[in-house]
């Protein structure tokens, strides 16, 4: 049974990555078909920098992810503290609330915004209101509840009298939250924000519905690229990608394996204290 | 205490940008395009009842086929040393992080009539498969795209089962195959509630894949949706589409809520 386990976990995996393979293949590839191998070049990255229309694209959708990720960090965490302080009707209501994005298909929130946006649009008489500004309220509203349920669960396992040890001891609530609760979270921030980060720079089906002609993210030009034969040096494009998120999820592992050796190493205050140093 | 009003931000963020949009959709769904009340877009929907269907028939495929392929891979994965499973949870995530239009198109490269798999058949002389533009291929674009957010609650679940119980099951006489069926698969419940869910609901809207993937046959709800708002214009009939599908994406998620016997569904 283990061996059988085994076997197929390594089977699945490999179908999980064979679109990988091919994509990777193919920034390799001299003819233009995907399924045809005519040799090998790296003529596609060299376009891919030369000809610089994707570029921009991608730092755009960079630019949303960054801002929009940063933007729910500072709110949801904030949301997250003021939750916790919430009593128990409340808090409910607000992860129902906080609940709606997760559950609702993403074809739904787009429109949803599409609908508000236009909306607006209509009332305020503005030509055109979809472009950066609704891309970047569409990412922070589907960002929020990624950082909201990565930040509860460390705010529950801290420690309750850590702050009330801090106010104590002449911090103001601002102070007690920059120098003690944020060291016990920071792993949760972190972690919400990257997946946020992920999230945004990935999104296409919410984008779709909300961008406009002047601010386009490169899933959905990648999408209105594929109605019309592909260009090789968006596999290219690809590859790269696939390594800047295979450094970032590495870093990212990294990070939780020391904050499992923290909180192994915490016994009280001391181990708290010499772990938030290491 | 004061720090409860910290949420307010958030609370303002999501009226607005959550529950006024919803809002928003409804009152599209029941207005026409001057802006009168009407209940033509919800009569309308009987049209797509068959569409619905199809959505959802291929959406619980797709979901059950992720529930087989995925329970004994997080199995193995929960089963790992810590460094095997951080490495394999983060194998198990990567490929959600690139883009999902290229991995599919991917997909169509090796599916297609002209495709990798089939130039390989035709060069060993074999006559070429119908391999895409149908049902199946459809199905295969869900479960690979879908896959991971399966095993993910299911390795969640299969971690916190304490190894007492099964081995407490083992001392008290029973053979490893009814560990499995009486201890570890009823606890594993609430992952694969989750799992079946966060497969489900992704599955029954998309419209990307069944355009690459399937052919004039396969149109899924997200589909017509999606055509409502990009070419044919008729954000009613699309409001009253969304409002459906929400429902029926709602109801299902309250169903699945109520096999868990109200225990808190795992999140990822």
């Amino acid at each position: 049974m283990k061996t059988f386990n085994r076997v197929f976990t390594v089977i699945v995996f490999l179908f999980l990555y064979i679109p990988m393979i091919v994509l990777a293949v193919a920034s390799f590839n001299t003819g233009t078909d995907i399924a045809v191998w005519k040799g090998f070049t790296f003529a596609q990255y060299g376009a891919l920098f030369k000809d610089g229309a994707l570029l921009p694209l991608l730092l755009n959708s960079v630019i949303v992810a960054v801002i929009s990720s940063l933007a729910a960090t500072v709110l949801g965490t904030m949301a997250a503290l003021g939750i916790r302080a919430m009593s128990p009707r409340m808090r409910s209501a607000t992860m129902a609330v906080t609940n709606i994005p997760m559950t609702n298909p993403e074809i739904v929130t787009g429109v949803s915004l599409a609908l508000l946006f236009a909306f607006v649009g209509q009332m305020l008489k503005i030509n055109g209101i979809m472009g950066f500004a609704t891309l970047l309220i569409a990412h922070i509203t589907f960002n929020l509840p990624y950082v909201i349920l990565s930040v509860m669960p460390k705010l529950g396992q801290m420690d309750p009298n850590l702050r009330d040890a801090a106010l104590d001891l002449g911090c103001t609530p601002v102070q007690a939250f920059f120098k003690v609760i944020i060291h016990e979270i920071l792993p949760g921030i972190i972690s919400g924000a990257m997946m946020a980060f992920t999230m945004s720079l990935d999104d296409f089906v919410i984008s779709y519905f909300v961008y406009g002609p002047n601010f386009v993210t490169l899933p959905v030009e990648i999408y209105n690229y594929t109605k019309k034969p592909l260009q090789p040096k968006i596999y290219a494009l690809f590859t790269l990608l696939f390594l800047v998120i295979l450094v970032m999820m590495v870093l990212m592992n990294l990070l939780q394996a020391r904050d499992e050796a923290r909180q192994r190493n915490a016994r009280g205050v001391f181990g708290v204290r010499k772990g938030a140093k290491a | 205490m004061e720090s409860k009003r910290l949420a307010s931000p958030y609370l303002v963020w999501m009226a607005i940008f959550t529950v006024v949009p919803l809002g928003i959709v409804v009152w599209y769904a029941f207005t026409d395009s001057t802006g009168a009340f009407t209940l033509g877009n919800i009569s309308r929907m009987g049209t797509y009842w068959p569409i619905f269907l199809k959505s959802i028939w291929l959406a619980i495929l797709s979901s059950f086929i992720c529930l087989l392929i995925g329970y004994p891979v997080a199995y193995t994965i929960a089963g790992a040393s810590p460094k095997g499973q951080r490495l394999l949870y983060m194998l198990v995530m990567l490929p959600m992080c690139m883009s999902f239009l290229l991995r599919t198109l991917a997909w169509v490269a090796l599916l297609d009539d002209t495709g990798i798999i089939n130039n390989l058949i035709r060069s060993l002389g074999l006559k070429p498969l119908p391999l895409i533009r149908n049902d199946a291929a459809v199905v295969l674009g869900m479960v690979y795209n879908y896959l991971p957010y399966m095993i993910m609650p299911l390795y969640t679940v299969l971690l916190k089962i304490d190894r007492r119980l099964t081995e407490a099951a083992e001392d008290l006489g029973c053979r490893p195959g009814e560990v499995f069926t009486r201890v570890t698969l009823p606890l594993s419940v609430p992952g694969i509630i989750s799992g079946f869910t966060m497969v489900f609901v992704p599955a029954v809207s998309t419209f990307y894949i069944s355009q690459k993937m399937g052919s004039s046959g396969t149109t899924l709800i997200g589909d017509v949706i999606e055509s409502q708002f990009k070419a044919a214009y008729n954000p009613n009939l699309g409001a009253a589409l969304s409002l459906a599908l929400m429902v029926l994406v709602l109801a299902c998620v309250a169903i699945m809520n109520r096999f868990s016997d109200g225990e808190e569904v795992a999140t990822i």
